[in-house]
């Protein structure tokens, strides 16, 4: 689960590392009362930045700096209710909600802290590098021995000499190395206390005053650790979400919107991938990923079809079962009912394997729709190719 | 021969008095797996199925003479139940549980590592060596005895790989499902040095996804040591970068982990790597002479 960066400030606050002084606005008015108070504090400028999940927000003019009042009302209004597009947004962009107004920090330099789970390792790792502000994967890709890491011994945790080692390896002043470490023991403690995948703050700056400041960051939580973080819960922001993968999970199905128009409804993630590849193989394009689990019912497959049609694209739709524990003539009876209820327009084609799949076929045969059976998963993807082409 | 399990394996099952428990508890049994009891704390003494119930993973293992569990236990007490059948001594733990947190199998790793138990999983369909023994919730009718060893992240890909051999007339050594999650017990590699050393493995699937590095480790492990044909299959060639794939393990981050770089990995390995997931079978019959 992904959240905002005046979420994950707010958690990284709790957690003792240093972050500008800044608040959130949902309307231009709030933004500019969170202004004025900054200004009337001393603030040299306010920093006015888009609020939504996506990276690249600067490049895509949803980050400005106001030197006065009057230019954060401007920029606030400018960027308030805009479509950001950024280069992981898509082309349609992403509509900001609400901003971050945040005090200028004057600064020195901008370097890279972050904390992630390494799978190799089956450790955390904690990186730091002096090549703030660039992504880290571009760091990785040109120099990797301009990222230095530590491995967490769950064990034992993050200890002092590690964020030592680290601080000392960003060149930080002697007088900055004590609130490096305490900052970067923030930072690890907060990533584990809330089971975070991922907390990055980049670029992490030191300021010509001296002082240490997380200037951006990201979170990403472990999805699976969810269920003891309730509170955390409550900051899923399904607006930057899309609307079918939000309708979706409240039915417990696995369903992620592509751009083709081929929709794919399998169990299993491991085939619902490879049913993806099989289709573009034939000369097709998947409109989505879609597993509906081991145990899908007639309720979930209704469900699924209710989400898969209601993407406008979709031409066909490839059904591929491999009943194992799931038997077919019960996944064969589901599909009857559920296209009878929920008229589909569109081809089915479907391909079934597995337990009691003669059973299967024959209810599908007697139901009197036209489903479009191919033996095989290639033969069943090449019909659903043409189908959707309306041969 | 076949490797982890066999006609010698008895198991025992974590989590046998629940409904996922009890079903594929069953469903081993009728395979023809030796099921000696279960583990279900709070049901010590009782009978579940006609199988003895301990509270305890170490009761059940002086009681039966376990050798190994599978476990059925909801994630937030998956870890815990890994940790116990690994203190109780169990050589073989196959957790088929999907959804336990990152950071607990973190913990669960660093003890692994340093003990003698094996674990497989979790997030897995279990381990098959079709006609001796059967631990998980894959469909055993499928699977045919013979030469093949695979290995796979994901459940339901095995059995269309499996399928696909069987229809053939090609059977299978052992099936390992080693789990869809960032962080398993036994990696590609690990599952590819027991299938090697197996004499009678004759040849090897290998079926990975996106996300991660293990399958570039597990080609750079054929490229030094495998002699056996190997044939690879990737999936997620199609999958946008930055979203996870319902595997928890299947996200392309950071430009690492997607498809083609796997591809390229297994085919510099020498790997027979198909682009479709239906040539799986009939490339590994041409591999064997069998086509």
């Amino acid at each position: 689960m992904k959240i905002h960066e005046y979420q994950a400030k707010d958690i990284l606050a709790k957690y003792g590392v240093a972050v500008p002084r800044g608040e959130v606005a949902n309307t231009v008015e709030e933004a500019v009362d969170v202004a004025k108070r900054l200004f009337a504090a001393g603030a040299k400028g306010g920093v006015v930045k888009a609020q939504i999940h996506a990276g690249g927000r600067g490049k895509g003019g949803g980050v400005k700096v106001a030197k006065t009042m009057q230019e954060a009302e401007e920029y606030a209004k400018k960027i308030l209710g805009m479509q950001l597009i950024t280069h992981q947004t898509g082309p349609q962009g992403q509509k900001v909600q609400r901003l971050l107004i945040e005090e200028t920090a004057p600064i020195e330099r901008e370097l890279y802290l972050g904390v992630v789970l390494d799978r190799a390792s089956a450790r955390m790792v904690f990186m730091a590098s002096q090549a703030g502000g660039m992504e880290i994967e571009e760091v990785a890709a040109k120099d990797p021995k301009a990222i230095h890491k530590e491995f967490i011994d769950p064990a034992v945790g993050f200890q002092p000499y590690q964020a030592r080692k680290l601080a000392f390896a960003l060149g930080l002043k002697p007088t900055q190395i004590s609130s490096a470490v305490q900052l970067m023991t923030g930072l690890y403690k907060a990533c584990v206390e809330t089971d975070a995948s991922l907390m990055e703050i980049n670029p992490f700056i030191t300021t010509t005053d001296d002082r240490l400041f997380a200037l951006d960051c990201k979170i990403n939580f472990d999805d699976n650790a969810m269920f003891r973080h309730k509170d955390l819960k409550e900051l899923r922001d399904v607006a930057e979400e899309d609307p079918l993968e939000v309708e979706a999970s409240k039915y417990a199905l696995n369903y992620i919107k592509l751009d083709g128009n081929i929709a794919c409804m399998v169990n299993g993630a491991g085939l619902a991938m490879a049913t993806m590849d099989i289709i573009q193989y034939a000369g097709g394009m998947p409109a989505n990923f879609l597993d509906v689990g081991g145990g899908a019912n007639q309720q979930q497959i209704e469900h699924a079809f209710e989400i898969l049609l209601s993407d406008k694209n979709v031409k066909a739709v490839f059904i591929n079962i491999f009943g194992g524990i799931l038997r077919v003539d019960t996944l064969a009876q589901g599909v009857v009912e559920a296209a009878k209820k929920t008229n589909v327009k569109v081809p089915i084609i479907l391909r079934l394997e597995g337990t009691n799949v003669e059973q299967g076929r024959k209810i599908l045969k007697d139901s009197g729709l036209n489903f479009l059976i191919g033996e095989t998963m290639k033969d069943a993807a090449e019909i659903a190719v043409a189908a959707a082409k309306g041969k | 021969m076949s490797v982890l399990v066999d006609k010698n394996t008895r198991l025992i099952v974590q989590g046998i008095t629940g409904k996922e428990g009890t079903f594929h508890a069953k469903g081993c049994a009728e395979y023809g797996t030796n099921v000696v009891g279960g583990v279900t704390p709070g049901k010590g003494g009782t009978k579940h199925e006609g199988w003895p119930v301990f509270d305890t993973v170490q009761q059940a293992v002086e009681k039966t003479g376990a050798n190994a569990t599978v476990i059925f236990v909801p994630p937030p007490f998956a870890a815990d139940a890994i940790l116990e059948a690994e203190d109780a001594g169990l050589p073989l733990i196959v957790c088929i549980t999907e959804g336990i947190p990152s950071l607990d199998m973190v913990r669960v790793w660093s003890k692994l590592k340093l003990s003698t138990s094996r674990l497989i999983g979790p997030n897995c369909p279990g381990v098959i060596s079709p006609g001796k023994c059967k631990i998980g919730i894959m469909p055993g009718r499928i699977h045919k005895e013979g030469s093949v060893g695979i290995i796979s992240r994901s459940g339901t890909l095995t059995y269309e790989a499996v399928h696909q051999l069987t229809q053939r007339g090609i059977g299978q050594s052992t099936a390992i499902g080693i789990g869809g999650d960032p962080i398993i017990g036994t990696t590609h590699v690990d599952a590819l040095k027991l299938l090697n050393a197996d004499p009678e493995t004759e040849a090897i699937i290998l079926i990975g996804e996106i996300g991660g590095t293990a399958e570039e480790a597990a080609a750079e492990y054929v490229r030094q040591h495998v002699k056996k044909s190997v044939v690879g299959f990737i999936a997620g060639q199609t999958a946008p970068p930055g979203r996870r794939m319902g595997h928890a393990g299947a996200i392309i981050s950071g430009g690492q982990g997607t498809a083609a770089d796997k591809m390229k990995a297994l085919t510099a390995a020498g790997i027979h790597v198909v682009q479709s997931p239906a040539l799986i079978g009939e490339t590994m019959a041409k591999a064997m002479g069998k086509a």
